[in-house]
């Protein structure tokens, strides 16, 4: 099979579109993001959105399932802190492959709890997802069950046929340590339809590269860098809970902190011939400082 | 809707319940400061530097809700030159910065390293 550069086949005018709406993201009134957001893309922390505050996020990731056409996919995620223990999310997810096409794959509803108040040295959080999204989706935000790279080879045209009505539910258990965030994830989720449970896991660890604040605004100042490393996999379903055709990833990831937003990648490397051999992600997020307030007559801070 | 689907959902439903539950169920931080935090000092005290870094922390994290007077919104966001706050010590700052208040919409900041909440604590003690 010949192969295709990363960005063949795709239609220009929906990549002019995408690169327009990117260039707006800077216009808006963001404010700084809050300091040491963990750089993760698959795992998550106990850190919930501020209450009040919106984050708009976009993760894409890259890759090439083998024998197949090189993808890129992005999750575009709007985050919203209802109360300082309660955060939901909505994803608006798309991909698109090399000389096949360019889809709007469907969108995903989550809601993470804290279910204790207080700081331990484990803290739970229950994560509640609800996702209507078509077997076309190549995001990849959790790895579960028997996922691989088989189902990231199969074509658009057949794929977007399929859709899936899932729940996933998780529980987050997240420590911070000594500057350290350790943080683990053990994934249950379940197809409505007919599919039985499958399971995954996501750790992740990170660490700011420098904890005492320099005290001078500044962009390339180690406290601005996150770095670390994630592990994610699935576990099998019900009906065969084992390692066997499953695949799973191992990433480092560094964040950046701007002034006006935070940039984060990871290279991540497969870890069995069911893997990907590298899946890349660029993340970008920013930040709406408390939003109900636009909408008071009194009291707005704007 | 098949009566697995109906499991499904009612798990669903249960562990929402649960959470909200949980959630809800909270009270003041204040009056529960361990001794062992009460009573802990800053390491920063000697540094000069510590007030304008956490000048800086403030206006990254802080200032959106609390303003940058500080008076908060007299509302839902409180002022943080008050008496409670000037009588703290140390350690009990540190330690409500460490721990929120999530019921009442205070965020945990554990995700700040403990050097830069101590220079937090070193710029609050500053504009009491």
């Amino acid at each position: 099979m010949v192969r295709s550069s990363c960005f063949s086949g795709l239609n220009p005018g929906r990549l002019s579109l995408a690169l327009f709406v990117l260039t707006l993201i800077p216009a808006l009134p963001i404010s700084s993001l809050q300091a040491q957001e963990k750089p993760y893309f698959v795992t998550y922390s106990h850190d919930l959105e501020e209450p009040g505050n919106l984050e708009i996020e976009t993760k894409t990731a890259l890759g090439r399932p083998a024998d197949s056409h090189h993808y890129g996919a992005l999750a575009s995620e709007l985050e919203y802190g209802v109360t300082g223990w309660w955060t939901s999310e909505l994803y608006l997810d798309g991909q698109t492959t090399g000389q096949e096409s360019t889809l709007f794959t469907g969108f995903r509803l989550e809601n993470r709890f804290r279910p204790l108040m207080r700081e331990h040295w484990i803290n739970p959080v229950l994560y509640v997802e609800y996702e209507n999204i078509t077997g076309a989706d190549k995001n990849m935000l959790e790895v579960v069950g028997h996922d691989g790279q088989g189902d990231l080879a199969e074509l658009n045209a057949d794929t977007r046929q399929e859709h899936e009505h899932e729940a996933e539910l998780k529980l987050i258990l997240s420590s911070n340590l000594k500057a350290w965030n350790i943080s683990e994830n053990f994934i249950a989720e379940k197809d409505l339809g007919h599919e039985p449970w499958e399971f995954g896991y996501a750790f992740g660890a990170s660490r700011p590269l420098r904890t005492l604040g320099s005290g001078k605004p500044c962009i390339f100042c180690l406290e601005k860098f996150t770095a670390g490393a994630e592990m994610y996999g699935g576990l099998g379903d019900v009906a065969s809970l084992t390692l066997a055709d499953t695949s799973h990833y191992i990433a480092p990831i560094i964040g950046w902190q701007l002034p006006k937003g935070r940039l984060s990648f990871s290279t991540g490397f497969g870890l069995n011939r069911n893997s990907l051999d590298r899946v890349y992600r660029i993340g970008w997020a920013s930040e709406l400082p408390q939003i109900s307030t636009w909408f008071r007559h009194n009291g707005g801070a704007r | 809707m098949t009566p697995r689907n109906c499991r499904t959902l009612g798990l669903l439903c249960l562990f929402i319940g649960a959470a909200l539950f949980l959630g809800a169920a909270s009270s003041s931080p204040w009056a529960k400061i361990p001794a062992k935090d009460h009573a802990r000092t800053s390491p920063l005290t000697s540094r000069p530097d510590s007030v304008s870094a956490g000048a800086l922390i403030y206006k990254e994290n802080c200032e959106q809700c609390h303003r940058a007077d500080a008076m908060g919104d007299g509302h839902k966001k409180p002022a943080l030159r008050t008496e409670r706050i000037k009588s703290a010590t140390d350690g009990d700052l540190e330690w409500f910065i460490r721990q929120g208040d999530l019921g009442h919409g205070m965020p945990s900041w554990s995700r700040l390293p403990e050097a830069q909440r101590w220079q937090l604590v070193a710029y609050l003690r500053s504009i009491q």
